[in-house]
């Protein structure tokens, strides 16, 4: 050890710091910054959200380009674009689950809270930090859209809506991370949940073929799955190809927009109450 | 208006059927240090999540620098640091980014956090590895590193959880030195331990938990009075000299010695120390015989453990059996 150390006694200053006041916002903050350096520093989560939609652009625009039909005509590619972007965004839910996961497995959590700050602002901190880190993967598809052959055809205020639309999507599917990271003990079985639950519920949906082309009971569930809805809100908003079905089919074909706002709405009322009671629960003992 | 750093009276805390504490009374006065020891399993760490406002207490009250663990959780928060037993270092931060984050949640502004956070590196001989992610580092260095974030807003009362379990002894010694040096500067120390020898080395009061109650209390000279002090041990080389070995220690010690005739050991209490020793040594050269290993051995905690329970001490079931006795030479 030092022998400087021997002279400078490390604790019990009689001095108090002056302390600045701390705010749940700053304090957010700073957990929140926490967590975006830790997504620089984890290749494996980083390339989740930037390596493998671009992937999946590439891969179904130029494997299943030719191959797939989009009823009524137009682009394949152009259909593709919004089932990548709501696929990538539903799957944006495991980003805070798996961080939460890892912080109450590892004593981050303990850590936090001995300090001296709002317990809310460490749940907070992910939250925003994965809102941010949601901006990255929808980056990375725009520019690889373009690149094979996307294009939108409508206006600017359709393309705000339609980002605004994914925005606020990423912020209700981070509330399901939330309850998943709380609910589920260790990264390992979020992991399992991400195979078993959410891979099927993104694929069982509009994703990458119309739901007319399933068999009846898929096609019912795809038809009412929101990742479905997300998808056909995009392609209606950036004017491609299968977004708002004519009369005849069910109403959130027909209603894509709407029908994937009442599901923000309701995932947010419904999931962020439960979330924040199972990740007090999680935390006492 | 206490002058206790940590008080506590009654606490009990219950998962399910287990009763992890089970009535416990703790009272550390200002820069005193206090070892909770006792086994794996014990409740130790239970009391200081308890005491750090990470658990609320079943029963009983509690205090820290006269604030109410219960009442006033945040007030507690602000004056304490806590080392959990698991060093909760950020892997993916480094040493650096560590301790000025711990600075910012203190409200301490980013800048004075950052200043702090140098010297804190500069004070544990962390300033070359500062900027090196934390995961990088070895156990030693991360113990060093929880500690020093422990210290970022200069707490009253310091807790440490079982600071130098899985250390390598190298790193164990380096960071008692550290602890001397925070208790010479006057801190409040509540720190738990397996280890008697460690209690020993760095404590003023030892209290001895056991099954979430407290069985003994002292200072370790006093606990050691309790099981009979330093020990006499011979071991022989030949199993034949075992007898005349006995007589011998036997006369020098002034009690009757225990043999165990399996591991070829003569051991009776020694109170003339070190003194002891020499004349016994002397003894044996002149009768001639053939000696493996020759020395005062320290009472380890199986040893208070048998004394004050009348049994060893048992690790928990659910608990991991980590050796009690011994410190363990496992590097994490
Ligand atoms: N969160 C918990 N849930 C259930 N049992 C627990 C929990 N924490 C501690 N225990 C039990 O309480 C007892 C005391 O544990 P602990 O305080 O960790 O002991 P020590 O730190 O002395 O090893 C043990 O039997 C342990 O299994
Ligand atoms: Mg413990």
């Amino acid at each position: 050890m030092s022998t400087q150390a021997a002279t400078e006694t490390p604790t019990l200053h009689p001095a108090r710091p002056a302390r600045a006041r701390g705010t749940f916002v700053s304090d957010t903050w700073v957990i929140a910054r926490r967590g975006l350096i830790h997504m620089r520093r984890q290749p494996e989560a980083l390339s989740d959200a930037t390596i493998q939609p671009v992937m999946f652009v590439l891969l179904f625009a130029f494997v299943f380009g030719g191959a797939i039909a989009v009823p009524g005509g137009g682009s394949y590619k152009e259909f593709l674009m919004g089932g990548i972007f709501a696929q990538t965004i539903v799957f944006g839910c495991f980003g805070v689950a798996l961080a939460l996961s890892n912080d109450r497995n590892n004593g981050a959590i303990d850590r936090f809270h001995s300090l001296p700050i709002s317990r809310a602002s460490v749940l907070a901190g992910h939250a925003v930090a994965n809102l941010i880190r949601a901006f990255l993967p929808i980056g990375f598809m725009t520019i690889a859209g373009f690149v094979v052959g996307w294009r939108i055809h409508s206006g600017v205020l359709d393309v705000l809506g339609a980002y605004g639309l994914m925005v606020v999507f990423s912020f209700a599917m981070i509330w399901i991370g939330v309850l998943l990271g709380s609910l589920v003990p260790t990264p390992e079985g979020v992991q399992g949940v991400a195979f078993v639950v959410i891979f099927p519920v993104t694929f069982i949906a509009s994703t990458f073929v119309p739901t007319s082309t399933l068999p009846s009971v898929l096609k019912t569930i795809a038809e009412w799955n929101p990742t479905s809805s997300l998808a056909n809100a995009l392609r209606h908003l950036f004017e491609n190809p299968g977004g708002v079905t004519p009369s005849s089919g069910a109403w959130p074909l027909q209603h894509p927009v709407a029908y994937t706002l009442i599901w923000a709405v309701g995932i947010v009322v419904v999931c962020a109450p439960l979330a924040v009671m199972q990740y007090q629960r999680s935390i006492k003992s | 208006m206490t002058t206790n750093a940590i008080e506590a009276h009654g606490l009990v805390k219950t998962y399910g059927e287990k009763r992890a504490l089970d009535g416990v009374d703790l009272a550390v006065a200002r820069g005193a240090v206090c070892a909770l020891l006792g086994p794996n399993g014990a409740g130790k760490t239970t009391a200081v999540r308890v005491l750090t406002t990470l658990t609320l207490p079943d029963a009983g009250t509690a205090t820290v620098a006269g604030h109410d663990v219960v009442g006033d959780p945040v007030a507690v928060r602000r004056v304490l640091g806590l080392a959990a037993q698991d060093a909760t270092v950020d892997g993916l931060l480094t040493g650096h980014e560590n301790l000025t984050m711990i600075g910012e949640l203190h409200h301490l502004g980013r800048k004075r956090a950052k200043e702090r956070a140098t010297v804190l590196l500069e004070q544990f001989t962390l300033t070359d590895a500062s900027d090196k992610l934390a995961k990088e580092y070895s156990g030693g260095m991360r113990r060093r590193l929880d500690l020093a974030a422990t210290l970022v807003a200069q707490p009253e009362v310091l807790f440490l959880d079982e600071p130098t379990t899985g250390l390598d002894p190298r790193a164990r010694n380096d960071l008692w030195d550290v602890l001397d040096e925070l208790v010479a500067g006057g801190a409040t120390i509540l720190l738990t331990t397996q280890y008697l020898e460690e209690a020993d080395r760095l404590a003023d009061d030892i209290v001895v938990v056991d099954h979430g109650r407290v069985i003994a209390r002292g200072d370790a000279r006093s606990l050691k009075r309790q099981v009979g002090g330093d020990q006499l041990r011979v071991v022989v080389a030949d199993r034949a000299d075992l007898d005349a070995v006995t007589a011998i220690v036997g006369r020098i010690a002034g009690h009757q010695p225990t043999v165990d005739v399996g591991a070829r050991s003569v051991v009776a209490p020694a109170e003339g120390g070190t003194s002891a020793i020499s004349a016994l040594a002397d003894a044996l050269t002149e009768a001639e015989i053939r000696v493996e290993d020759l020395g005062l051995a320290q009472p380890t905690l199986d040893d208070v453990f048998l004394t004050l329970t009348g049994a060893p001490p048992e690790a928990d079931d659910d608990a991991a059996a980590v050796p009690v006795s011994t410190i363990s030479e496992e590097q994490r």
